[in-house]
């Protein structure tokens, strides 16, 4: 431990202010950093000082999402080589799905990080590690088969006009893997919905359908899995999302850590549960609506529902801040993805729009809570007066 | 009597006349044709005071017809027709027209315009006038028009408010060509028609040039909204190489 403090002491000279390399030191700070609980302490005042920085709750995040990435990379080989033979062996799944994920995932980071970074020396100021867990949400919610190009250009989307343009980590509007997410779904369609793009080289196998449920149930084809089966994830769809077990394990960590808002994630499940019945209820007089007709329980482990409001929606910084304000956040994510789903033959899936749409009037919402807060509090202020006197 | 009258009423044209030949010379400043502030009403809405990355105006159409280059540069040069005469003829009749309908004398003199633009791009470049569509029409209502005949015709010298709509249209027309540049060139692979990027087949051997590597157009690229962003980091790079445009916070 102590060799490698020494060695990165050194490594920092250069580094030091007046020195040559001056301009790149938050390149190397941001190393320090990653490796080293940073030394400098508050000078003057009391402060209480916390172990948990962005770096903790940011590898909380990444540990959290472990599960569905490995189910993921299990799944992305296990859709595949089922089709071809028999018994599938869980190494040559795990391994055949790493053929694909691994260089997304490589892809990301280095793209992203080679951005933020760049930003990061430009504009003078530390490395945020905000990147660490958006360059990891953004391969697993890809299709498996999509070229790796597309990933990074989306990555640089994402970080550029998601992020830096609104000033950096802690600034962005909108959740910056789901802008990835739908720069690359609106830019190239072909490559990220209809029924080849979810199981890897599914088209060249006879009689095999790679379509997802949500695909299957819009075009109005039969679903050959049971709600075991959505469950745990046995399914075609983007890399990471189709475990909704997994998922709620990393749920379960963020809640206990406090790293994720339990409000957000459980009115998500609400709002969609009850759109979702209320168009079970219609659906009898719709017969040929598949997609209104398929159980409530059903609509909650299918697509990427769960993973959306799990990881995305209680992004701390693009989600609302009030409590009274998450539950309506949360609320309505649910409400719109299902709404979406069932309504827009066009969008499959419905919860990346949804969440979109939702942290674009986070803001509001926590104005108007704020407000109804301040109006209440006058009331009880007028009533003790009023008592009072 | 009669003829007295007439008399009376020719004297009376004939003064008016008078009144504004005088006022059009005096207004008209002695300064040489090209001088440094004329230039620089020409310059100044190319980058300082570009009508769409400073002022903000005029930017549903810039959404609306950057998809092909040669569209945007014949709406360009469609506003820049329209508004250099419009200010041109506003700023001949600023004395004449009462503040209270300049509104509305505004908006006859520009529709004029637009009619006569609309129906020499008909005439001269009709598969162009289909794609532009309601989009020529929609100039009358362009605020960049509007807005230089408020702020600078109605009280500028013809000559002076005559560069100024030249300059102004310049300005939305070089925006207008860059945004398109890049749309046309990512979101279908070509510039002015011409596929640059190489021929797209139904398959990938069926390609040339980038597409045969696996290359694909950005649909995004299509959608009104990556005008907006392609509008943004204009103003981005804009504003990070003219320090003097940054607002203080």
């Amino acid at each position: 431990m102590k060799w490698i403090r020494q060695r990165l002491d050194k490594m920092k000279e250069p580094f030091s202010k007046g020195k040559k390399y001056e301009k790149f030191a938050p390149a190397i700070n941001a190393l320090d950093t990653f490796l080293f609980v940073p030394n400098h302490t508050t000078q003057r005042g009391a402060h209480v000082r916390d172990a948990v920085d962005l770096k903790r709750v940011m590898i909380t995040v990444v540990i959290a999402l472990i599960p569905a990435l490995i189910f993921g990379t299990w799944n992305a080989g296990y859709q595949y080589l089922s089709q071809i033979q028999d018994q599938v062996g869980f190494w040559e799944a795990i391994g055949e799905g790493s053929i694909k994920v691994v260089p997304m995932i490589l892809v990301s980071y280095i793209v992203g990080l080679g951005i933020e970074f760049a930003f990061a020396i430009f504009r003078g100021h530390e490395v945020n590690e905000g990147y660490l867990v958006t360059g990891l949400l953004i391969p697993m919610i890809m299709p498996v088969d999509i070229p790796l190009w597309m990933v990074a250009l989306s990555v640089a989307f994402a970080v550029l006009i998601g992020k830096e343009a609104f000033g950096g980590t802690g600034m962005n509007i909108l959740n910056p893997a789901l802008t990835a997410r739908a720069f690359a779904f609106f830019a190239y369609p072909t490559y990220m919905s209809g029924n080849t793009v979810w199981v890897h080289n599914a088209y060249q196998v006879d009689g095999v359908s790679g379509e997802t449920i949500l695909g299957k149930l819009a075009a109005g084809t039969d679903v050959p899995y049971n709600t075991m089966d959505m469950f745990s994830g046995l399914i075609p769809g983007s890399i990471a999302e189709t475990s909704t077990v997994c998922i709620l394990a990393g749920a379960l960590l963020l809640i206990f850590s406090k790293v994720g808002s339990w409000r957000i994630i459980v009115s998500g499940f609400l709002g969609a549960a009850f759109m979702a019945f209320i168009f079970n209820l219609l659906g009898g007089s719709y017969p040929n609506n598949d997609l209104m007709n398929f159980p409530w329980y059903n609509h909650l482990v299918i697509g990427g529902l769960a993973f959306g409001i799990v990881f995305m929606a209680t992004d701390p910084v693009s989600a609302a801040q009030t409590f009274k304000g998450k539950w309506i956040y949360g609320f309505l994510i649910g409400l719109f993805a299902v709404m979406i789903r069932i309504f827009n033959p066009a969008y499959p899936e419905g919860i990346m729009l949804a969440i979109l749409l939702m942290n674009v009037f986070a803001p509001t919402i926590d104005h108007y809570v704020i407000e109804g807060n301040i109006k209440k509090r006058k009331k009880r202020v007028k009533a003790q007066v009023k008592t009072a006197v | 009597m009669a003829q007295e009258n007439n008399n009376k009423q020719m004297s009376e044209k004939e003064a008016k006349k008078k009144e504004m030949i005088l006022f059009l010379s005096n207004s008209e400043e002695k300064e040489s044709f090209l001088s440094k502030q004329n230039l620089k009403l020409l310059s100044d809405p190319l980058n300082d005071d570009n009508p769409i990355t400073v002022q903000v105006l005029g930017i549903c159409s810039a959404l609306a017809i950057t998809v092909q280059l040669q569209a945007a540069v014949v709406m360009s040069l469609a506003v820049m027709v329209v508004m250099a005469f419009s200010n041109m003829i506003i700023s001949l009749m600023r004395n004449l027209i009462p503040s209270r309908i300049r509104i509305i004398v505004q908006l006859v003199i520009v529709a004029a315009l637009v009619i006569l633009v609309d129906q020499v791009l008909k005439a001269f470049l009709y598969d162009l006038s289909k794609q532009l569509s309601v989009f020529v029409g929609l100039i009358i209502t362009n605020c960049i028009v509007m807005g230089r005949l408020e702020a600078f015709a109605l009280g500028n010298g013809v000559y002076k408010s005559f560069l100024d709509g030249i300059g102004n249209a310049a300005g939305y027309g070089v925006i207008l060509i860059i945004v398109a540049f890049f749309r046309e060139l990512l979101g279908s692979g070509k510039l002015w028609g011409i596929e640059v990027l190489g021929h797209k087949g139904a398959t990938m051997a069926d390609s040339t040039g980038l597409y045969a590597l696996g290359y694909e157009n950005n649909g995004l690229m299509l959608l009104a909204p990556m005008a907006l962003i392609i509008v943004g980091l204009v103003i981005w790079v804009q504003r990070s190489r003219n320090r003097k445009l940054i607002e203080e916070a």
